[in-house]
This record gives C-alpha cells, sequence and structure tokens, in this order.
C-alpha cells in the first residue's frame, strides 16, 4: 500500500513536469511550424502545430527581402558584442574600485550608484537628454549607453570582489604592481565566472531590446531585429487595410510582411539563443545563486 | 606646528596618489551614472512646465496654475484605470508567480534523477530567455482571430470564433497568464537553489521523528525558505509602480497597443510610453512619470522598514 502510494506520487510528479515543460516548449513550436508553412495553407487551413504544407519559402522571401533582415542581424550582433564588453569592462572596473579598503569615499560613492534604483526621473527627462543634449538620437550609441551600468550588476560583482582575499592585492603591491595592473592581471582573470554570467545578463537584455529602438531610432538602417519584428506586427493589420501605404513601408523596411515570413523574421531572432541554450542555463543558474547569496 | 602638520599633509598627499589609479578606473562608470541617472532627476521640473522643444527646459514657462499637468491626469478616467491595472495586476502576478514556484521549487527538488532535472529545469527557464516581442507573436499565433490555433479549435468543435483583439475582459486573463509563463522559470530556479542550500541534517532528523514528506515540506522546507520569499515579495512590492520587476514591455506588445483593450490592459508605465511616443505630450508624461517615482520611492521605503524589522540583514539599505 504505502509502495504504491510512493510510486503514484513520483509518477504525479513527473507528469506536472512533462505537462509544465510542454507548456513552455509548445507554443514556440507553433511560431516555428507557422514559419515553416506555405502561404496558401496558411490563408485555407490557419495555423497548426505541425506543418499541413511544408515549405521553406518564408525562409527563401526573408534572406531574399532587400536586406533588411541581414542588416538588422548585423546591428544586434554590434550592439549585443559592443555593448556587453563594454558593460563588464565598466561595471568590473567600479565594483573593483568600490571594494577596496584605501578609497576614502566608497561609502558614499557606493549610495551614488545605488540611489537612481530607488528614485529616478522618469522616461521623459531621460528622452530629452539623450535627443536634445546628447545628441544620440538616430545613432547606434544610444542602443549601447542605455544599458552601459546597472547597479545590480555592480551589486554583484562586488559581493563576488568582496569575496577574494585581500592578501593577494597586498601581496601584487609589495611585488611592485601598479593597482591597474593589479586589477587586470589578477582580479579579472578571477572573476571570469561572474563575468560570464553578467555578460549574459546583459547579453540578453541588449539583444531583447525593442523600447530604445521604439524611442530613438527613425533610420530603418539602424532597426534592431526586435525592433523590426514588431514594427511588422504592429503594420500587418494597416497593410491589408491600405494598398498605398504597403508600399511606402514596403520602402522602408524592405519587405512586404506575409504571415510566414514574419514567423520566419521571429524563428531568426530566437535562433541564437536556442543555440547558445545549454551554455546561457548554465551561467544562468550559476547567477542565480551568485545573487541569492545577498538576497 | 610645523613638525606635526607636515607627516598629516604627506599622508594626506600619499592617500590621494595611493588612490588615484581607482578613482579612475570607477571615473567611466560614476561618470555615466551622474549623466544618465542624476541629470535627468533635475528634469523632472518638467512635469511643472509648459515644455517647448524650441524653449528648452529652462526657458519654457512655468504652468499656471502650477500643477496643471497633474491636474489633468488626475481628474481624467484613465489615472484611476492605470493606478489600478498597475497595481491588480502586480499583485496578481506576485501572488501566482510566488506560488507556481514554490510549487514546482519544492516538487523539482523531489527529483532526484540528475538528467531529468536538468532537462526539466531547461524547459521551464526557457520563456525567461525571450523577448516580449516573441511571445507577442506566439500569442497571436494562437488568439489570431481568423487563423489562431485557438479559434480553429473552437470553431472546428462547432463553436462561434471569438475576438481576442477587441475584447478587454479576456485580457484580464491573458496578462497574468503570460507573465506566469515568463516568470515562473526563473523564480522557480532561484527557489531549487536555495532549497538546495538547507542542510540536509533538518530533513534526517524529520524522518527520524516520522515526518512524512507534505510535513517536512511544511515544518523544515518553507519555514527555513521564509525570509527569501518575503525579501523577493516586498521587491516587487516596492517595484510595483515600476511596472512590476521593471518589465512592464508585454503590457505594450502583448495586445498590440491595441486602442480597445486599453481599459484592461494599460499600466502606468505604457501610458508614459504612449503619451510621448505617440501623442509627443511631454509635460503630461512627465507628470505621471513623477508620481510614478514619488509612489514607487514610497513603496521601496515602506518595504525596507518591513524588511528590516523582519529580518535585518536582508534590507537593502
Amino acid at each position: 500500500m504505502v509502495v504504491n502510494k510512493f510510486h503514484l506520487s513520483k509518477v504525479m510528479i513527473h507528469l506536472i513536469f512533462i505537462i509544465s515543460a510542454l507548456a513552455c516548449i509548445v507554443p514556440l513550436l507553433l511560431v516555428v511550424s507557422i514559419s515553416f508553412t506555405s502561404e496558401k495553407s496558411l490563408m485555407v487551413d490557419g495555423y497548426h502545430l505541425i506543418p499541413e504544407v511544408f515549405d521553406f519559402s518564408s525562409y527563401r522571401y526573408v534572406f531574399s527581402g532587400a536586406g533588411s533582415i541581414t542588416n538588422a542581424y548585423g546591428v544586434t550582433i554590434f550592439v549585443t558584442a559592443v555593448g556587453t564588453l563594454l558593460h563588464l569592462f565598466v561595471t568590473s572596473m567600479l565594483s573593483y574600485s568600490l571594494t577596496r579598503p584605501e578609497v576614502t569615499f566608497r561609502n558614499a560613492l557606493t549610495l551614488f550608484v545605488y540611489f537612481p534604483v530607488l528614485f529616478n526621473g522618469g522616461l521623459v527627462p531621460s528622452y530629452i537628454l539623450i535627443t536634445r543634449y546628447l545628441h544620440l538620437k538616430n545613432t547606434i550609441w544610444v542602443l549601447i549607453v542605455v544599458y552601459l551600468v546597472s547597479a545590480i550588476n555592480v551589486l554583484i560583482m562586488k559581493n563576488f570582489f568582496k569575496s577574494i582575499s585581500n592578501s593577494l592585492f597586498e601581496s601584487a603591491r609589495i611585488d611592485g604592481s601598479g593597482e591597474i595592473r593589479t586589477f587586470f592581471s589578477i582580479a579579472l582573470p578571477l572573476s571570469k565566472p561572474s563575468l560570464a554570467t553578467i555578460g549574459l545578463f546583459t547579453a540578453i537584455s541588449y539583444w531583447n531590446d525593442w523600447m530604445t529602438t521604439a524611442l530613438y531610432i527613425e533610420t530603418p538602417k539602424l532597426y534592431t531585429l526586435q525592433y523590426l519584428l514588431q514594427s511588422l506586427m504592429n503594420n500587418i493589420g494597416y497593410l491589408q487595410a491600405n494598398a498605398a501605404a504597403s508600399k511606402s513601408i514596403e520602402a522602408a523596411i524592405g519587405m512586404l510582411p506575409s504571415e510566414g515570413a514574419r514567423m520566419a523574421t521571429c524563428v531568426l531572432a530566437i535562433g541564437p539563443i536556442i543555440l547558445l541554450y545549454p551554455f546561457l542555463q548554465k551561467y544562468f543558474e550559476k547567477g542565480l545563486t551568485i545573487g541569492a547569496v545577498k538576497e | 606646528m610645523k613638525l606635526i602638520a607636515k607627516p598629516i599633509y604627506n599622508r594626506t598627499l600619499r592617500s590621494a596618489r595611493n588612490q588615484f589609479p581607482f578613482y579612475l578606473m570607477m571615473s567611466p562608470g560614476l561618470l555615466f551614472i551622474a549623466v544618465m541617472c542624476y541629470i535627468p532627476m533635475g528634469g523632472v521640473l518638467i512635469a511643472f512646465k509648459d515644455y517647448k522643444a524650441r524653449d528648452g527646459i529652462w526657458g519654457s514657462a512655468w504652468m499656471d496654475p502650477l500643477f496643471k499637468n497633474f491636474e489633468f491626469f488626475f481628474k481624467s478616467e484613465t489615472a484611476k484605470i492605470v493606478t489600478f491595472n498597475t497595481l491588480f495586476y502586480n499583485i496578481v502576478e506576485m501572488v501566482t508567480v510566488t506560488l507556481g514556484a514554490l510549487v514546482l521549487a519544492i516538487l523539482l527538488s523531489e527529483v532526484k534523477n540528475k538528467f531529468l532535472s536538468a532537462t526539466y529545469k531547461g524547459s521551464i527557464l526557457l520563456p525567461v530567455f525571450l523577448s516580449w516581442i516573441v511571445v507577442q507573436y506566439i500569442v497571436f499565433g494562437m488568439l489570431s482571430v481568423d487563423r489562431g490555433i485557438v479559434n480553429n479549435i473552437i470553431t472546428s468543435n462547432g463553436g462561434e470564433a471569438i475576438h481576442w483583439y477587441s475584447d478587454p475582459s479576456y485580457w484580464r486573463y491573458i496578462l497574468p497568464f503570460a507573465y506566469l509563463w515568463k516568470n515562473i522559470g526563473y523564480y522557480s530556479v532561484l527557489y531549487v537553489a536555495a532549497i538546495a542550500g538547507i542542510s540536509t541534517d533538518y530533513y534526517e532528523a524529520a524522518q527520524l521523528d516520522g515526518a512524512s514528506k507534505w510535513q517536512q515540506v511544511k515544518y523544515v522546507t518553507l519555514p527555513l525558505l521564509k525570509p527569501i520569499i518575503i525579501v523577493l515579495c516586498l521587491l516587487w512590492v516596492g517595484k510595483l509602480f515600476n511596472g512590476g520587476l521593471g518589465d512592464w514591455n508585454g503590457f505594450y506588445t502583448l495586445s498590440n497597443d491595441s486602442g480597445a483593450l486599453y481599459g484592461a490592459t494599460d499600466v502606468i508605465d505604457t501610458l508614459v510610453f504612449r503619451s510621448l511616443k505617440k501623442l509627443n505630450d511631454y509635460g503630461m508624461s512627465s507628470a505621471i512619470g513623477l508620481y510614478q517615482a514619488v509612489v514607487g520611492f514610497v513603496l521601496v521605503l515602506i518595504s525596507n522598514y518591513i524588511i528590516k524589522k523582519t529580518d535585518p540583514d536582508s534590507a537593502l539599505f
């Protein structure tokens, strides 16, 4: 009796997880399936989890679409790579220095870093600052600048640097190493795991960001993948209603978004995340544990 | 006098010279924060001004009366709707995500098979990495009126197709469900890490006393997780007026920013974004933004006060 009950609860647990796992994966498969269905079949049969008529024309269409998707890919990859590197560079230097006991004003400066988390001026003042005073509107740099420093990541890195024994840095100093060299040749190599975690968090937020483009970018040349996707989605209803408008949007975006082509663009935007997924998952879990130590 | 003063002067100079490299390393980050975070704080003045791009912030005239931007907002029906929606969705999300994640985490730590455990974790974490735009596509694939998979199933069973994108009442359920779907993996894995940190001694002692699995959860796991649950919930409360984890994009994208759905989908952040981007109404959107920032700040202070009372080590400051 007891044995039976025990088995039943085990089966239940696995059943719950199989259902939740499917609930998380299947919706994504729907998008993939639509992207592989022929346009005619979509019109007649609607969306299905398994393509009724299998075909690659959506992808051919997307890649022939006057280079808009390849261009968006280029912009997104550049922003993600450069942004993440700069973020790691600035964040690690800042958080390392904030943990050094030699720095007299480190507590005040730490407060200076954290306070904006609690209170900020909101969207409008930043918008005016960036567009009217820094003149970053319609430049690729605005996409990088907005996520350059994050107080949360400074917090995570600071906790990490605190855990490194101070004697290591002391002995480097005695051996005649300058502070900056100590940072680059001792502190940075030691912090690889937390750099990897923070780098992944940051890369994901750069990759998935659409709002910055929506706010500051008007030239189609600088559209990121996510924004391209969003404008494809928003334009479709408008397009169907207005043939003249579709011409101008075609000129702006470079292709007329058919349903399958939109879903194909979406799949291409998720592609890199899926490819890097095992790596992502590993460091993500590690990062959560780093954060949990403080929280 | 001189004898005493000199070493102090030297020490200050030496310490300044020793510190210089650190300040050099901090300067890019501090400069960035000063420019991007502190300068806009002064910009809250715009909420009290009749902002004209041509005149700049200082040149623009003060509003007459001073609180006109706020008055306009608070007298409108919109103020009530967005404030209610912001509170409603965040509380619903906080409760559903916390409960769901706790259940999954406790069950997940019962799965002893390493491969299965990693596979389950991997699957429920997947939505965490997707952007809200991708989720928008998924929702559209399911709910599109003429082709969506849900309507396909309904009509093939002889039902009437549902117009999801024109009836706000469905979105009271769709939005919390989407947020649960997207966030549950993150919190589950977080709680699994916390459960893994609990010493096995407690469970062994409980088993010796004849505690069942359920009793172990109730008397060991949950009480030991209580501090972290409280902290995460209170952090959430503090972020209420930042749209919940600062993540309001879903409200904007999932509904395709459809005007017919605003009654159920509009939150403070989407309103600010829309009035800036589409209406170019600087005065009102910064007034709403300031309202949000002030309420958010007060909520953070209150949360922190409560955290300090219950668990001083977890306090933020």
